[in-house]
């Protein structure tokens, strides 16, 4: 019976979609307050049907009900509780259901925190966001429903994939649809303002603490991807260019340029129609993403069981959504009144260069990605793209970016000089070119990538640390002996220390890292950059739901025994899947990692996978900077105290007036 | 024209090189970086031009997997179940790698000892997920499993 009650609540949510997709819009282009209250109760319910359908499936995995055939597909038995909850985003159905939760809940967050907004332009928001549900509700319901009963109930279920019986599992997907989905707010916001044919910067000052938290998620869950692909796959690549990776890497792409597009708009009033632009493609690609993903049509190491049928559907979807807000832009675009002017060398053309650069990048990867499919269609053949394709492409259009930068905090809004800003520069640059090439001096054999990555590094990270210093300097208070920048500002500086770290990590491991795989027999030693690893043997060991083997290597550097590391080949009991495990020995200048391959003989030898990996934690540790960047970035206090305003200046024009005219105050940067 | 037509010309020029510039650096790199698909079927035919990488897929013959004792070099046949072509690849093969799956391989051919054609992978791919199969395997496997849960609910 509880199933059924799911099922139940998700109809009801969708009638409550459609609701909320409706009467506010109509309400709001007709002036009707009433049809625009609507809104919000819609939202509010419509969460809360979607909450009682994730609940009714949760309960459903925990309680082990395997006459769900969707439970009995992904759980078994002797599942560990952890991963009994995380299995209800372990697959296709379920991960849907997290998706539309969370839209939800973004729609609530919306709804909660917009009070000082005009309400026309709300209801507008909740309303389109109401139409992102109906389109995922319907598809659940439709084609993925994970309510499906199997009469009479499974005595056991099959399993988990095991790949995904893993903590890294439990939280890189919530995350990940976390920033997909925000997307969508900043995608409504852009709608809301054509629909209400008042496309100014108000709109951008609205979404951008919005973006910016998208954007934080979205960087967090791709880069708990990469880790997790680090030591789960064991193969200890910590990106493959894999179409499942792109899918979400396209919408950070479209995402950064977001937000630094954003910021022209809302503080000089210029490139309106991009930043429109750019929030339908965001969010757009995020849906493409989720086609991509679902529908199997590409060939990727992430193809789990997919059904084309689904594909065609999200397609479908993605083609009304994405037109749709094509065709409005292309009716509303004439009458967008063109923003501040700004001279060659100014801000504005600094953000716009990172923009190029963004937007190609993502144009860059989504073609990389679609060839194989326009290939196939076109009869060409069946191809595939390698990663050199995405390696160098990335490469030569990041290059630019890593350069200039840095300038982009020091450069002012409208004019500067570049005489200036070249010349103010010429130390830290001399610097960085020395920090990349005396490692070249040192180690010999450093490829020209790992010189120019390395000085990159060096170049982003001291230049934003120049600038912090600089303002410092130059500003009147300091609290804490931290200079007076407003939260955006120190966001923004975070997020590009975290490149620079970013840029070192990725460069140390690429260019000296060492992988080996090895036949080693028990007693046998492998040296890898003065660490020796010693192979002493295979034992079994029983874990909840599989049996391993497990590896014993002591790990020693000029004799001493610094690390014992574990690796585990298993066998899980249910469907007999066999999982490599790696052990680890992380620091933060270098990874140590063994993997089991598979025996070779009877000796007792095995295959062994050595590596050595150096600096590989900076890549996650950028990431993480990233994230915290934007989340501070989207706390600014500005956010906050222009929303108080709003809220008064509605109270005394007897709520129903227009915002009053928002002070802005310019903090020292941003 | 004025200045600040002027100044929007060039920029909308310096534009549309840079984007053409970026477009034909893009189908350089790709055709550089493009690797074929082919079946064992599609390699006896000739279809494969010589020397070239690609990418072979098949099922893993049963029973062809065989491995040269000390180092980590393996032999297996690919196939698909009519034609079929030997792999040799050196290092560790992933986990769902097992005879009868069905797999992709990235390499070229070359010419074994006994003169037969033999694939050099430099790459072995296999799915993350082990139910993943080919549609009309997995609907006839689906078929099987309902008649003989039918039998043993009766």
């Amino acid at each position: 019976m509880i199933p059924e009650l799911g099922q139940f609540a998700l109809i009801l949510a969708l009638a409550m979609a459609v609701i909320q997709g409706t009467l506010p819009i109509f309400g709001a282009q007709m002036g009707k307050t009433t049809w625009m209250n609507v809104a919000r109760p819609a939202a509010f319910g419509q969460a809360t049907f979607v909450t009682i359908a994730l609940a009714v499936l949760t309960y459903a995995f925990v309680t082990q009900d395997f006459s769900v055939v969707y439970v009995a597909q992904n759980s078994n038995l002797l599942l560990p509780i952890p991963y009994r909850v995380s299995a209800v985003w372990g697959a296709h159905e379920g991960s849907l259901l997290l998706w539309v939760w969370i839209l939800a809940v973004w729609t609530v967050a919306v709804a909660l925190f917009s009070r000082s907004q005009p309400d026309g332009f709300i209801a507008r928001v909740i309303g389109v966001m109401g139409w992102i549900s109906v389109g995922f509700l319907l598809f659940t319901l439709l084609t993925s429903n994970p309510f499906l009963r199997h009469v009479p109930a499974l005595p056991d279920g099959n399993d988990l994939n095991p790949l995904l019986q893993d903590p890294g599992l439990i939280i890189h997907p919530p995350m990940l649809y976390t920033g997909y989905v925000g997307f969508s707010v900043a995608f409504a916001f852009a709608i809301a303002a054509l629909l209400e044919g008042r496309v100014d910067s108000r709109w951008v000052r609205w979404s951008r603490p919005w973006t910016n938290v998208a954007w934080a998620f979205l960087t967090i869950g791709i880069a708990l991807g990469s880790w997790w692909a680090y030591y789960e796959l064991g193969w200890g690549g910590w990106w493959f260019w894999d179409p499942v990776e792109n899918a979400s890497f396209m919408p950070w792409l479209a995402g950064t340029a977001l937000i630094h597009s954003q910021a022209v708009t809302d503080k000089r009033g210029a490139f309106k129609s991009w930043t429109i632009l750019l929030a339908i493609s965001a969010f757009s690609l995020s849906l493409l993403g989720t086609f991509l993903v679902r529908s199997g049509v590409l060939t990727s190491v992430h193809a789990f069981a997919s059904d084309p049928e689904r594909g065609m559907f999200i397609l479908g979807f993605l083609f009304v959504l994405c037109g749709g807000a094509l065709l409005l832009y292309a009716i509303r675009a004439p009458g967008i009144a063109t923003g501040g002017q700004f001279s060659t060398v100014s801000r504005e053309t600094a953000l716009l260069t990172n923009n190029l650069f963004m937007a190609g990048s993502a144009a860059m990867v989504l073609v990389g990605t679609l060839y194989p499919l326009i290939a196939e269609a076109a009869g060409w053949g069946k191809i595939s793209v390698g990663p050199p394709y995405f390696g160098l492409m990335f490469f030569i259009l990041m290059a630019p970016i890593i350069l200039l930068m840095p300038y982009g905090p020091f450069t002012r809004w409208r004019s500067d000089n570049a005489g200036r800003l070249v010349r103010d520069s010429l130390p830290l640059l001399a610097v960085s070119v020395v920090a990349g090439v005396a490692p070249w001096i040192v180690w010999q054999d450093l490829s020209i990538r790992g010189v120019l990555g390395l000085a990159g590094g060096i170049w982003v990270m001291a230049m934003t640390i120049k600038y912090l210093l600089h303002v410092n300097r130059s500003a009147k208070s300091r609290w804490l002996g931290m200079p007076r920048l407003s939260r955006a500002a120190l966001g923004m500086l975070l997020a590009h220390l975290g490149v620079g770290v970013f840029l070192i990590g990725v460069t140390m491991v690429e260019t000296r890292g060492i992988e080996k795989d090895v036949a080693m027999k028990p007693g046998e030693s492998f040296e890898a950059n003065g660490y020796d690893f010693q192979f002493l043997g295979v034992n079994r060991v029983d874990g909840p739901n599989y049996q391993a083997d497990q590896g014993v290597f002591s790990v020693s550097r000029g004799g001493d025994v610094i690390a014992e590391l574990r690796p585990e080949k298993r066998g899980y009991s249910r469907g007999g899947q066999i999982m490599t495990e790696a052990a680890i020995d992380p620091g933060l200048t270098r990874d140590l990692y063994v993997s089991l391959g598979e025996p070779l003989d009877e000796t007792g030898s095995w295959a062994v996978r050595v590596y050595f990996k150096p600096f590989i934690r900076w890549i996650w540790l950028g990431a993480l900077m990233m994230m915290a960047g934007g989340m501070l970035a989207a706390s600014d206090q500005r956010y906050f105290r222009e929303a108080a305003a709003a809220r008064k200046a509605r109270a005394a024009a007897q709520g129903d007036g227009e915002p009053a005219a928002q002070g802005d105050e310019a903090p020292a940067a941003a | 024209m004025t200045p600040t037509r002027k100044r929007r010309l060039y920029a909308v020029l310096a534009i549309a090189v840079g984007v053409s510039g970026a477009v034909a650096l893009a189908l350089t790199a790709l055709n550089d970086n493009m690797l074929f698909f082919f079946s064992p079927a599609e390699v006896h035919a000739g279809e494969v031009p010589s020397g070239s990488n690609f990418r072979l897929g098949g099922m893993v013959l049963d029973g062809s997997v065989s491995r040269t004792p000390g180092d980590l070099k393996v032999r297996f046949v690919l196939t698909d179940y009519n034609k079929s072509v030997p792999v040799e690849f050196e290092g560790i093969l992933p986990d769902l790698f097992r005879e009868g799956q069905g797999i992709i391989a990235q390499g070229a051919l070359s010419t074994g000892a006994s003169g037969e054609q033999v694939f050099i992978a430099s790459e072995v791919l296999a799915k993350h997920d082990e139910t993943y199969m080919p549609p009309e395997v997995a609907d006839a496997l689906k078929k099987a499993e309902e008649a003989k849960e039918a039998a043993g609910d009766s």
